[in-house]
């Protein structure tokens, strides 16, 4: 009863419903009807697998240039992803649920992207981090080897600006994609809604 | 050895050598065919002991290369800059590679970027690029219209 209650508090707290009345944002989602004795919870499946999904996120450990520096800082104590479940770096793509492209993708680098990402089991998401993975950034004009932006190779679902981001912007972008994943708007759960699109 | 006694222990070893003389280090100027011998020597002498090559680079000038060696000795602590101008059509300079064993890496790398021929190493190859890469990335002629955005 008392768990039940916190929960409550904390979805009112939250105060952000969407249009079809579901609860969204860091909260379970669903409804708690308190009755005698306990409460009734009112949820819809999908939302608690996104939920679930979206609060134990395993990235694999990726990175091709100095954001992989930035990548290592938010993982140790002064930042700290595990607060938001992202701790469990895994060493293999068979394992990961989020690959973090942090930095540059050269053109010898491409298809090992690719094979990464498609050696992840669904449901996977893709986070570009920093400029060179957003769009080639410094390396846009005037070279030779460097891919203009990972989304030519994989689907992206969050963009990081920065050269290199901070370690404050990637936990942003982590909990973006969270939100992300909670409102099932990932490029994937898109996907599977439209299957045609 | 000072750069003084350096340079005139150099010209002793060289038919022609010319010195530039600004510079923090000492620069020699050699003929590409003095260069193997020459290289033997700086090792092998025991007031030189050139026995580190710690840069080994190139320069496109657009009308030729400049071979450009940067030798120390971990005894002596004097430092010499060797260059060599090459033909930029057909480019060739002895491999020192049995000299300094790093320069097989680096020499490889050259040939990557500037098409050097380095003769006689034991595996000029491409090394970072990819297997199927044409052209010499770091000339300045150097065009690539697929993936190149040019400014």
């Amino acid at each position: 009863m008392v768990e039940n209650q916190n929960i409550e508090q904390a979805g009112n707290s939250e105060g952000s419903s969407s249009p079809s009345g579901r609860q969204r944002g860091a909260t379970f989602p669903g409804q708690i009807l308190p009755v005698a004795g306990g409460g009734i919870v009112v949820s819809a499946l999908d939302d608690v697998v996104n939920w679930a999904r979206s609060n134990s996120l395993w990235p694999l450990t990726f990175a091709t240039s100095c954001c992989g520096i930035e990548l290592m800082s938010v993982a140790g104590a002064k930042y700290d992803f595990s607060r938001f479940g992202f701790e469990v770096a895994r060493a293999t793509p068979r394992q990961a649920d989020v690959i973090i492209i942090a930095g540059t993708i050269v053109n010898k680098m491409a298809p090992v992207l690719k094979r990464l990402y498609d050696q992840m089991p669904d449901p996977k998401y893709v986070i570009a981090m920093g400029a060179c993975a957003t769009s080639g950034g410094p390396f846009f004009y005037n070279t030779y080897s460097v891919v203009k932006g990972a989304d030519h190779v994989i689907p992206v679902d969050v963009y990081v600006a920065g050269c290199p981001p901070r370690p404050e912007a990637l936990l942003h972008a982590l909990i973006a994609l969270q939100k992300k994943i909670k409102d099932g708007l990932t490029r994937e759960q898109i996907r599977k809604e439209h299957p045609k699109a | 050895m000072t750069r003084e006694e350096l340079q005139a222990q150099i010209t002793t070893l060289l038919p022609s050598p010319t010195f530039e003389e600004d510079g923090e280090w000492l620069n020699v100027y050699i003929e590409a065919k003095d260069w193997l011998p020459f290289a033997k020597q700086l090792r092998e002498q025991s007031d030189l002991n050139f026995d580190f090559l710690f840069c080994l680079t190139c320069i496109d000038w657009k009308t030729h290369l400049t071979m450009v060696y940067h030798l120390t000795s971990t005894t002596h602590r004097h430092v010499v800059v060797i260059k060599s101008k090459l033909d930029r059509v057909n480019p060739e300079i002895e491999t020192v590679c049995h000299i300094w064993r790093t320069a097989e890496f680096h020499e490889r790398e050259t040939y990557e970027m500037f098409g050097v021929q380095f003769l006689n190493h034991p595996d000029l190859r491409r090394l970072i690029l990819e297997d199927d890469m044409k052209g010499w990335p770091l000339r300045k002629d150097f065009e690539d219209p697929i993936n190149m955005i040019k400014l």
